[in-house]
């Protein structure tokens, strides 16, 4: 088999699996923003909180798995808590107000990390049977972890397509989104709607810093790398479109990956200037609603 | 209803104005120190990162240095020391303006700092525009003690140049000529990258491939790709913190470890090995410091900075300590005359620091002279395996000094 075709064809699989680990931190950042129209600029503190959890709660319980599913609920019920004390006033506000308590919150709960769990970098372990590699040539092998959490991204990528175009609480969600009296007029109670989209995409972030930690490094300051590109997947998806976060993801993801093999002194922008190109093609994203 | 406020009368503002200016007048003759006859304290101005991913290596030098100072009796020259501490959080874009504050608003007699190359540099050209004494407990910006050495600038640490050097001549003794470089796109990874690119070629071998990524990116899977398509005899790497965790944990991962044997400069395995894990067992790396250095002074310093701080110690309390120790040595030769400048420089520059890594002498541009271990890791330890190379002196490209 030709050697620069397999090199193709990994570095594809590298960029894929890139693209759906972003996936799942734009998702809920796409669904708190198209949805509740609230820029969260916290966002990445929240995938922070998922990877620390992940850490703390390793060490403590020794299995990977059972601090998955303490860490889960535990952040649907932080998540829960914030809406409560400090996003609900944000609903009627201007964008600004926004930004500024999403801000605070990113400088707070980076000085709780520091407090609590110090500012040493971390790693957390690989949980047993996924701790292999295949051999994909005589010196590359490929984690097998990685095409586990490409599988899972996937897995929910196909849930939250379901939870939005097939149940009635996607349909309320999806209401909710273009026409807020509306709802309300018709006896459904918005606000309970906005606590569970706000919870998900809480546990949506925090959930990737988890399951990314393994072969991410839990580290200060981890949030604010994955929030911008964040962002720029949501503005290139369109905002409040999962199918937008998901495709501009890939894209995302293969930018970068190909733009570091093949443009090395530009990498840094190749994700940025996608982003240019994609809004000057479609202004309001590829999947965006114009005017929204 | 009119409600008629009284408006003070001319008379009283003047009156009023004029008492406070008569006290401010007042206040200004009075004493800055109340106590009469003890001399004014020595104001070192610690400018490290507390938050932010060198938070860690902030406070351990930190800790250190005040450490020595304790243990030459919290006096230095005979003169009290007073802190000023202020949190660069390892931003370059503010480093010009803190350093500023350190020397401008609180006229420290030295300025102590940083972690960050980026922010070094700031501190350099305000150390030089304002001629204040700098001391470097870690930045390895070659340039610091190089183009832009200058007398009143001391480093206590290291240069990028030197581990990189020391590492390229192991690879060179061992006969291999095929090596492939990756590292982040900034400052400290090109300089390591072209120190080891010069030991390696003493050797007659060849750095063929120079793999960057934009700083701070960690996601590494494209490069390992690569590196396991060109196939290098060595893949010579510097990384730092978080990205050196994970680059490690990745290369392991990808299955290159067994394939093709990866060294770098020591900080790829300083303060990470608890977090790599079985992923960094036996791996090389080059650095002026090393755990199991049969020495007295090792030994003590250790055992001092776990009773003083908690934790153990690693090569950036060493470099905070050594930093201490200079500062220590050349106040006792001018007996706390911070204004006899010329006689404070000579006298640091012919110090002869007892570091925990062994002791080492200044180079004429003010950067240690010192030797660069080899070390392997084995479990949760960076075990010295042998002198790479004895009395490394940095070439200091570009200074006027040496």
């Amino acid at each position: 088999m030709d050697t620069g075709l397999v090199f193709f064809l990994i570095q594809v699989l590298n960029g894929v699996q890139l693209g759906l680990l972003l996936f799942l931190v734009a998702s809920g950042l796409t669904l708190i923003f198209g949805i509740m129209g609230i820029i969260n600029l916290a966002h990445g503190s929240f995938y922070m909180l998922g990877a620390y959890l992940a850490f703390s709660l390793a060490e403590l319980c020794g299995s990977f798995w059972l601090s998955l599913l303490i860490a889960v609920p535990l952040t649907v019920l932080i998540g829960l808590a914030l809406e409560a004390a400090l996003f609900r006033l944000l609903y009627t506000r201007d964008h600004l107000y926004q930004v500024l308590l999403t801000y605070g919150l990113i400088l707070v709960f980076e000085e709780l990390r520091s407090l609590i769990f110090g500012d040493d970098v971390h790693g957390v372990a690989v949980p047993g049977f996924l701790e292999a590699s295949i051999p994909l040539t005589d010196t590359l092998s490929y984690p097998v972890y990685r095409l586990f959490m490409s599988a899972v991204c996937l897995a929910i990528a196909g849930g939250l397509a379901l939870l939005i175009r097939r149940t009635r609480l996607g349909m309320t969600i999806r209401a909710g989104a273009v026409n807020r009296e509306m709802v309300q007029s018709l006896g459904i109670d918005i606000g309970l709607v906005y606590r569970f989209v706000f919870a998900l995409g809480v546990a949506l972030a925090a959930f990737a810093g988890m399951i990314a930690a393994p072969v991410a490094s839990v580290f200060p300051g981890m949030g604010n790398q994955i929030l911008i590109v964040s962002f720029v997947v949501v503005v290139i998806g369109g905002i409040g479109s999962i199918k937008g976060a998901f495709l501009g993801a890939l894209l995302i993801g293969l930018a970068d990956t190909f733009g570091q093999v093949y443009a090395p002194a530009i990498a840094g922008m190749t994700v940025y200037v996608l982003m240019a190109a994609v809004l000057l093609w479609r202004p309001a994203g590829l999947f965006g609603r114009a005017g929204s | 209803m009119t409600r008629r406020t009284r408006k003070p009368s001319r008379r009283a503002v003047l009156a009023g104005l004029g008492a406070s200016l008569g006290a401010g007048a007042a206040a200004s003759f009075l004493p800055a120190r109340i106590a009469i006859g003890q001399p004014a304290k020595i104001k070192l101005g610690l400018m490290l990162p507390y938050t932010g991913t060198y938070a860690a290596l902030g406070k351990n030098i930190d800790e250190a240095l005040r450490l020595a100072i304790a243990e030459a009796g919290g006096k230095l020259g005979g003169r009290e020391v007073e802190y000023v501490v202020l949190d660069d959080e390892s931003e370059p874009a503010k480093g010009a303006e803190n350093a500023n504050k350190l020397v401008a608003r609180d006229k420290v007699d030295f300025l102590i700092g940083t972690v960050h190359s980026g922010v070094a540099m700031a501190m350099v050209k305000v150390a030089t525009d304002n001629d204040t004494m700098l001391l470097i407990p870690n930045a390895g910006v070659d340039a610091a003690t190089g183009a832009a050495c200058a007398p009143n600038i001391f480093r206590t640490s290291f240069s990028n140049w030197q581990p990189g050097f020391a590492m390229g001549k192991v690879a060179a003794a061992r006969g291999q000529k095929r090596a492939l470089a990756v590292s982040w796109d900034y400052a400290a990874g090109h300089e390591s990258i072209n120190g080891f690119k010069e030991g390696f070629a003493s050797g007659g071998g060849k750095v063929e491939t120079e793999l960057v990524l934009p700083f701070p990116q960690v996601e590494f899977q494209a490069i390992l790709t690569q590196i396991a398509a060109i196939k290098p005899e060595v893949v010579y790497t510097f990384f730092a913190g978080g990205g050196a965790v994970k680059f490690v944990k990745d290369y392991a991962a990808a299955g290159l470890k067994a394939t093709v044997p990866l060294v770098g400069a020591g900080f790829l395995t300083d303060g990470t090995l608890e977090a790599q894990g079985e992923a960094a067992q036996g791996l090389e790396t080059t650095l002026h410091y090393a755990d199991g250095l049969d020495l007295p002074k090792d030994k003590s310093f250790r055992a001092a900075f776990r009773k003083a701080a908690g934790r153990d110690a690693d090569v950036y309390a060493v470099q905070g300590y050594d930093t201490g120790q200079l500062l220590a040595a050349g106040l006792a030769a001018v007996k706390g005359d911070t204004g006899a400048r010329q006689a404070l420089v000579a006298a640091m520059e012919k110090a002869e620091i007892d570091s925990p890594r062994g002791k080492f002498t200044l180079s004429k541009a003010h950067n240690p002279v010192q030797d660069l271990y080899l070390r392997r890791v084995e479990r949760l330890e960076n075990k010295v395996v042998s002198v790479a190379v004895k009395a490394l002196a940095d070439p200091a490209r570009g200074c006027k000094m040496a």
